[in-house]
C-alpha cells in the first residue's frame, strides 16, 4: 500500500476510491448491519444467505458488512440499493425474508412492504 | 417524511454506511481529510481555536469543552505527552462508543491524531474494555490500515509529527471511566480515582500531561475540521452545540441508537423517533444519565434537551443512555436496582461512597420490602445528601441522584410502599397479595394441585382462599386459574 504523503496524494486516492464506488452502484448492493447487537440477532447467517442466493442466482451484486445502523429493535437490518433507486432499508430479516427479499425486490422488482423509512440526515 | 428526520448523524455519519475493516470506504467519504487539512494548512493553535469555536463538549457525560481541554494540555511543559480515548462505557444499557467503534473506529484514529498535534503529545492510548471484543478486532485492523498508509507512525503527511496509537484493556469496571481512575488502571494500578487538581492535563498517565476525551466527542473532530466551527455552532442551543447520540431503551417500540441536535425534546426522542410506549401503556418517567443520572417524569417531556437543562431537571447527559419507563414500572425498586449497580461498582477508596451506597440500598430494600417507616424516608434523603457531598470522585457524588430524583419526582410513591404497604406499579413482591374471588371461584382445585408451598385451602366445588402467611406470591395459582378468579390486591 502507498503512502499518503500530502492531502493531494489523499484526494487523488479519494477520487479513484470514489469512482470505484460510484461503479458498484450500477450493481445491486446490500449492506448488512455487523456490530455485535446484529450478529447476536442473526445478522452474520443473513449475511451468509445473501452471498450464496445472489451468487447461485448469477446476480450481480456486492454484499458488504457495515456497523451498526442504529435500528436495535429490527436486528438483523440491511440496506438494500438497487441500480437508479434510492437505497431502503429492511428490518427483521431472518433467511426466510432475506429469500422473499432477493425473490421478489431484487428479481421480480415488485414493491415489498416493511421498509424502514429513513429518519435521519446525514454530513456526508 | 420531513417530520420523521428528526435525527442529524454526525459521530454517526459513517456507522452503517461503510465497511469498518476497509479504510477505503473511509477515505472515500473523506476520511483522513481533515487530518491532512490540519497538517498542511493549520497550526496547532489555530485547530484549537477551531475546536473551541465549535462549542464542543465532552461526550462522555462531563460536557467539559473540548477545545479548552486541548488547549490545557498544550499548555504545559513536558517531553512527553499522551492522548488517551476514553472508550469504557460503563452506563447499564449504554452502547454508543461501541457501535461508533464497531462502525468507525478510523474517524476515532483520525481525531486523535488531531488531538496529539494540537497538544504536542506522540503517543495515543485507546483503553477499552475487553468486554467489546468485537469492537477491539475492528480497532485493530483499523491501527494497521491507518499505519500502511502513513497516517499513523513518523511524518504524517510528509510533515514533521509522528504519531501512533496502542490499545489498552479494562476490566470493565464502571469508575474506570473517570479519567484518573482509567489513568491507574492503563498504569497497571489498581482502577481507583485520583485526588483532582492535578488534572490529568498536567499530571497524567506516566505522570505527563494527558489529554482524555471520549469516543464520541472524538468522532465529531474531523467533521468539525472539514465543515467549519460555524457549522457545527448552527446545531444545538446556545450552550450545548452538534448532536448527541443516544441510546434509547427500556419500554419504547423503536429501541435503537439515535442522533439528535441537542435542543430537541425528550417527547420527540420517545414519541416521534422512538415511536412511543409499548403495547400502549403510559409513559411513567425516563432515566437518563445511567446510574448517576435521574429519573425525568412527563412534566420534563418538553424540555430542550441539553447539558444545563438536565442538571437542572436533576438529572444528567451522561454519556447518553436513556432508558424509558412505563406504568408498570416501580421508581423505588427503579432506585434500587441502580444503586444494587453502583454498591457493586464502587472502588472502596472513600468511606461515603463505599459504606455510604450500601446504607441507601438497605434502606430501598427494607422500603421495598413493605419494612420502611417515616424515619427510613428522612435518612434516606440525609444520607443521600451526606454521600453527594463528600465523595471523592464523580461515582459517588452522582450516585444518589437516582433517588433524589425519584424522590422528588415521584414522593407519592415512596410514601405508598411505607405507610400503605403498597407498590402501585405491582413490581415489590412483598407488598402485593394474590386473592382469590370468592364470587368467581369454582372450587375446581387446580390452584391447591400447582401451588408448591400448599398455601391454598378450600372444598371442593367451594371457594378457596390464599394463605398470606405461607404464599410466596410465585403467581403459579393466578396464571393457571381458568376462571379469572385470583388477582392481585
Amino acid at each position: 500500500m502507498m503512502k499518503i504523503d500530502s492531502v493531494k496524494d489523499l484526494k487523488n486516492l479519494r477520487d479513484k476510491l470514489k469512482s470505484a464506488e460510484n461503479l458498484k452502484k450500477a450493481t445491486v448492493m446490500v449492506k448488512v448491519s455487523m456490530s455485535t447487537c446484529g450478529i447476536a440477532s442473526g445478522a452474520r447467517e443473513t449475511m451468509d444467505y445473501f452471498i450464496n442466493e445472489l451468487d447461485n442466482k448469477a446476480i450481480d451484486a456486492s454484499v458488504i458488512k457495515t456497523g451498526c445502523m442504529g435500528y436495535c429493535y429490527a436486528e438483523p437490518t440491511i440496506e438494500l440499493s438497487k441500480p437508479g433507486k434510492e437505497p431502503v432499508i429492511f428490518g427483521y430479516v431472518d433467511t426466510k425474508r432475506a429469500q422473499e427479499i432477493i425473490d421478489k425486490y431484487i428479481v421480480a422488482d415488485e414493491e415489498l412492504v416493511g421498509i424502514i423509512p429513513l429518519n435521519f440526515e446525514t454530513v456526508n | 417524511m420531513a417530520k420523521l428526520k428528526k435525527q442529524i448523524r454526525i459521530a454517526l455519519r459513517n456507522c452503517g454506511f461503510i465497511n469498518p475493516e476497509n479504510i477505503d470506504e473511509y477515505i472515500a467519504r473523506d476520511g483522513y481529510m481533515a487530518l491532512g487539512k490540519v497538517l498542511e494548512t493549520m497550526s496547532p493553535e489555530e485547530t484549537i481555536e477551531e475546536i473551541k469555536k465549535s462549542g464542543l463538549r465532552g461526550r462522555g457525560g462531563g460536557g467539559f469543552p473540548t477545545g479548552l481541554k486541548w488547549e490545557l494540555t498544550r499548555k504545559v511543559d513536558a517531553e512527553q505527552k499522551y492522548v488517551v480515548c476514553n472508550a469504557d462505557e460503563g452506563d447499564p444499557g449504554a452502547f454508543m462508543d461501541r457501535s461508533i467503534l464497531e462502525g468507525d473506529p478510523h474517524s476515532v484514529i483520525e481525531a486523535m491524531a488531531i488531538n496529539a498535534f494540537c497538544t504536542g503529545a506522540s503517543k495515543g492510548l485507546v483503553y477499552i474494555r475487553a468486554e467489546y471484543p468485537l469492537a477491539i478486532e475492528r480497532l485493530k485492523i483499523a491501527l494497521k490500515q491507518a499505519r500502511e498508509y502513513g497516517f499513523l507512525g513518523n511524518n504524517i503527511f510528509g510533515s514533521n509529527f509522528s504519531f501512533d496509537i496502542e490499545i489498552r484493556y479494562g476490566a470493565g469496571a464502571f469508575v474506570c471511566g473517570e479519567e484518573t481512575a482509567l489513568i491507574h488502571s492503563m498504569e497497571g494500578l489498581r482502577g481507583e480515582p485520583g485526588v483532582k487538581p492535578p488534572f490529568p492535563s498536567e499530571k497524567g498517565y506516566q505522570g505527563m500531561p494527558t489529554n482524555v476525551n471520549n469516543v464520541e466527542t472524538y468522532a465529531n473532530i474531523p467533521v468539525i475540521i472539514l465543515e467549519g466551527a460555524d457549522w457545527f455552532n448552527k446545531i444545538g442551543t446556545e450552550k450545548s452545540k452538534g448532536t448527541k447520540v443516544f441510546a434509547l431503551a427500556g419500554k419504547v417500540n423503536n429501541v435503537g441508537l439515535v442522533e439528535v441536535p441537542m435542543g430537541i425534546t425528550l417527547r420527540e426522542v420517545i414519541f416521534d423517533i422512538g415511536g412511543g410506549i409499548k403495547d400502549g401503556k403510559k409513559f411513567k418517567a425516563v432515566q437518563t444519565g445511567g446510574p448517576s443520572g435521574g429519573c425525568l417524569t412527563e412534566a420534563h417531556l418538553d424540555t430542550p434537551i441539553d447539558y444545563d437543562n438536565l442538571i437542572n431537571a436533576g438529572s444528567m447527559m451522561g454519556s447518553g443512555g436513556m432508558i424509558v419507563m412505563d406504568e408498570d414500572d416501580c421508581m423505588v425498586s427503579m432506585a434500587k436496582f441502580y444503586l444494587d449497580f453502583t454498591v457493586e461498582e464502587s472502588c472502596g477508596k472513600c468511606a461515603p461512597c463505599r459504606i455510604g451506597n450500601k446504607r441507601l440500598y438497605e434502606l430501598l430494600d427494607k422500603i421495598t420490602e413493605g419494612k420502611g417507616t417515616d424515619e427510613d424516608l428522612f435518612k434516606l434523603r440525609n444520607l443521600a445528601t451526606v454521600i453527594k457531598d463528600t465523595s471523592l470522585c464523580g461515582l459517588g457524588q452522582t450516585s444518589p441522584n437516582p433517588v433524589l430524583s425519584t424522590m422528588d419526582n415521584f414522593p407519592e410513591e415512596y410514601e405508598a410502599h411505607v405507610k400503605d404497604s403498597k407498590c402501585f406499579a405491582g413490581q415489590c413482591k412483598a407488598l402485593m397479595q394474590y386473592i382469590i374471588e370468592e364470587d368467581a371461584c369454582t372450587g375446581c382445585t387446580l390452584c391447591v394441585r400447582v401451588c408448591p408451598v400448599d398455601a391454598i385451602s378450600g372444598e371442593r366445588k367451594m371457594a378457596h382462599f390464599i394463605n398470606q402467611d405461607t404464599c410466596i406470591k410465585c403467581g403459579a395459582c393466578m396464571e393457571k386459574c381458568k376462571f379469572g378468579a385470583i388477582y392481585i390486591g
